[in-house]
């Protein structure tokens, strides 16, 4: 019981052998000819007020994981819980309050606002769902342009109307408008100027220490994920490779993986030039991935045993846990 | 200097729309030497590809003008030739690559009709030869089992493999110079790596020339030889990698390198430049960065700054610092 209470308390998020898969139709009669398992058994889990980092090349399964978690898609198998209450299987009406706990922001800000609507009214559609009177609404939503940095007097405005960067503070606004407790940040800066990611990133990480926001930062940017975050996980193919407190992770890499990621990141000091060692091959296709280790056609170090069986977790350090069988080996 | 491949001077190109004149290239000089890799870097809308577009004179008009300015290819101004000459230079001498391969490939034809018809274009090789030719091109991008791929269409290849199939056609003609523009943008970290490794083999070993157009500051100091900082259409700084990188003199260029965020950068607040980049239409007077600028004196509102000169090939578009490490120094 006390570790319900300590859950409820410091856990915000925790999913456990999470997995979504998607069919793959074939022919005239569209039967199902294989599966994408875009997500397949995922476990982590935020700390209250935390950021976690998910990093992982193009189609290795973040954004599923973040439409799972809000709800938006069905998981095939797995458990969610918020604050240690199972959500998983709750009906459309149980959902409803969840989401003003969670909210998700964007690469794409232009995109998820409302193009007919000012933002104003954009903004103001969440607090409706609060119980605010009118004129409590309206000291509001400047009172959340102000804290994203937007003049309050340009809530009559019309998406199209602002930058890139200002859509995404926007977004912010829009997002705590409901006051949640965990925003899922999905590539929320890497559609943005680099003068620009400089901006929001410092937004988020002030507004996080101000209202003890938990953060699911999704992006492939390792540089922006080490910054940010807490907690790391690297994903590949639908599976956590490697996770870890952001210190390790950055300073004490073990999985080949990560350690390929971590040495492809262009560095801004040029004196590294040469140094950047890289990993043959491309992300295959995650439909009916082969059995064994998923990133045993890249690895550098690939053995027999990675052909044949899947691995487990394995824990190399308090809370850092990697998944290959070479790192189990040593 | 006769290792001088590419040079071009003060251009100027402004696009006339109805209501407003966007000046996207505003006076931009920068050269490109022989067998070095020169990269054009800059936020989105500073004129990078605008300016890359005009040297192969491929920018519409109308709208686009070229108002002023010179592109000089060895020594001769590619902006007087006629369109026949121009597309002698084009492929043969510079070849371009785009940053997504897919609108630039044609989908109904096999990868291996369109590395012969880029060979072919300009000069007649038999078929048998030819083969052998696409072959070996495939084999030196690092296209793995080259003859199966020839006869694929674009869509059957990876992100990463079309991107090196357009590297390959770019080759094809053994060009002086290759403009690349934001040619990993699209793709995943590791095969970003790939790529780069790819066009730093090819100058070591074809000692071919590149210009390299990008908006990621690692990228740039990963394969640069010289410099080019763009902003709001016009070089901000330009210098050798490690000039720009380790003792950058122009505010904007500090402010960029200041605000990547980094591992070691955690729990400090990131320095971020105030602002946005100016619409091209709608540019301030004086230093474009002047909004922006934490530096900016009355002078900088009005007046358009002049280069500075650091030495060794290294100048900064900013006065007010140039006096201040001249004071310094
Ligand atoms: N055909 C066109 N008609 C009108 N304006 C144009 C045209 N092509 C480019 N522009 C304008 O010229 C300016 C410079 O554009 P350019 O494409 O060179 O930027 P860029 O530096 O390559 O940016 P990015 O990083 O986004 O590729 C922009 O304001 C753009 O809107
Ligand atoms: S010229 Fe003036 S405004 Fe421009 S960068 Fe220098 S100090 Fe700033
Ligand atoms: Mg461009």
């Amino acid at each position: 019981m006390a570790d319900m209470e300590n859950e409820i308390q410091n856990v915000t998020l925790r999913v456990e052998n999470l997995k979504k898969h998607f069919p793959v139709r074939r022919g005239f009669f569209q039967r199902i000819g294989g599966w994408v398992k875009a997500v397949d058994g995922v476990d982590f889990e935020i700390e209250q007020g935390k950021t976690l980092g998910l990093v992982g090349e193009s189609g290795c399964g973040k954004s599923t994981i973040a439409r799972v978690i809000l709800k938006l898609l069905e998981p095939d198998h797995g458990k969610i819980f918020y604050r240690g209450q199972d959500i998983s299987n709750l009906s459309e009406k149980d959902v409803k309050p969840l989401r003003k706990e969670m909210q998700i922001i964007f690469q794409d800000p232009f995109g998820s606002l409302n193009p007919r609507m000012t933002v104003g009214q954009s903004i103001e559609e969440g607090l409706r769902t609060l119980d605010f009177s009118r004129g409590d609404r309206k000291e509001r939503l400047n009172e959340l342009l102000e804290m994203v940095g937007i003049s309050s007097n340009n809530s009559d405005r019309y998406p199209h109307e602002f930058s890139g960067g200002q859509r995404q503070r926007i977004g912010v606004a829009r997002a705590l408008s409901v006051e949640p407790s965990l925003i899922i940040c999905d590539e929320p800066v890497s559609a943005l100027d680099v003068s620009i990611q400089a901006q929001i990133i410092n937004l988020l990480k002030g507004l996080q220490d101000r209202l003890g926001l938990s953060y699911l930062f999704i992006s492939h940017d390792l540089n922006v994920v080490g910054y940010l975050s807490d907690k790391v996980a690297v994903m590949y193919l639908g599976h956590i490779m490697e996770f870890a407190s952001a210190g390790d992770l950055f300073e004490n890499p073990l999985h080949p993986y990560t350690l390929a990621l971590l040495s492809a990141i262009p560095s801004t000091e040029p004196g590294r030039k040469m140094e950047m060692k890289f990993l043959p091959g491309e992300v295959p296709s995650p439909q009916d991935p082969p059995p064994g280790c998923k990133f045993q056609g890249r690895c550098p170090i690939v053995e027999a045993q990675c052909r044949e069986e899947e691995i487990a977790f394995y824990e190399a350090g308090e809370g850092h846990i990697v998944r290959c069988w070479k790192v189990v080996g040593r | 200097m006769d290792n001088l491949l590419l040079s071009v001077q003060n251009l100027k190109v402004y696009f006339r729309g109805d209501e407003k004149v966007s000046r996207a290239v505003d006076g931009v000089s920068f050269d490109v030497r022989r067998g070095e890799t020169a990269c054009i870097v800059g936020e989105s809308g500073c004129g990078k590809t605008v300016s890359a577009l005009t040297i192969l004179g491929l920018i519409p008009s109308p709208p686009g003008e070229i108002e002023s300015g010179k592109v000089l290819f060895e020594g001769e101004n590619l902006l007087d030739f006629t369109e026949e000459d121009l597309q002698k230079v084009r492929g043969n001498r510079i070849a371009m690559v785009f940053q997504e391969p897919l609108t630039c490939l044609n989908p109904v034809f096999t990868i291996g009709d369109q590395i012969g018809e880029a060979i072919n274009v300009h000069e007649q090789v038999e078929p048998a030869a030819l083969r052998e030719r696409c072959v070996q091109i495939l084999k030196d991008v690092g296209i793995p089992s080259p003859e199966d791929r020839l006869k694929d269409y674009p869509h059957q290849l990876s992100g990463g493999q079309r991107q090196r199939v357009m590297i390959a056609m770019a080759l094809a003609c053994q060009p002086d110079l290759i403009i690349a523009d934001e040619p990993t943008t699209a793709l995943d970290v590791t095969v970003q790596a790939q790529i780069l490794s790819l066009f730093r083999s090819l100058q070591k070993t074809d000692s071919m020339s590149v210009l390299y157009i990008t908006h990621d500051l690692g990228v740039v100091a990963n394969i640069a030889d010289r410099v080019y900082v763009m902003y709001a259409g016009v070089i901000a700084e330009q210098g050798n990698t490690s000039q720009i990188f380790n003792s950058p003199k122009h505010p904007y260029t500090q402010g960029l390198l200041a605000s990547l965020p980094t591992r070691s950068k955690r729990g400090k607040t990131l320095h971020s430049i105030p602002g946005i980049v100016p619409d091209p239409a709608y540019k301030p007077d004086g230093c474009p960065f002047n909004p922006r600028c934490a530096f900016a004196t009355d002078t900088c509102r009005t007046r358009f700054p002049e280069m500075r000169d650091y030495g060794e090939g290294h100048l900064s578009r900013c006065p007010v610092l140039f006096r201040q490490d001249q004071k310094e120094g």
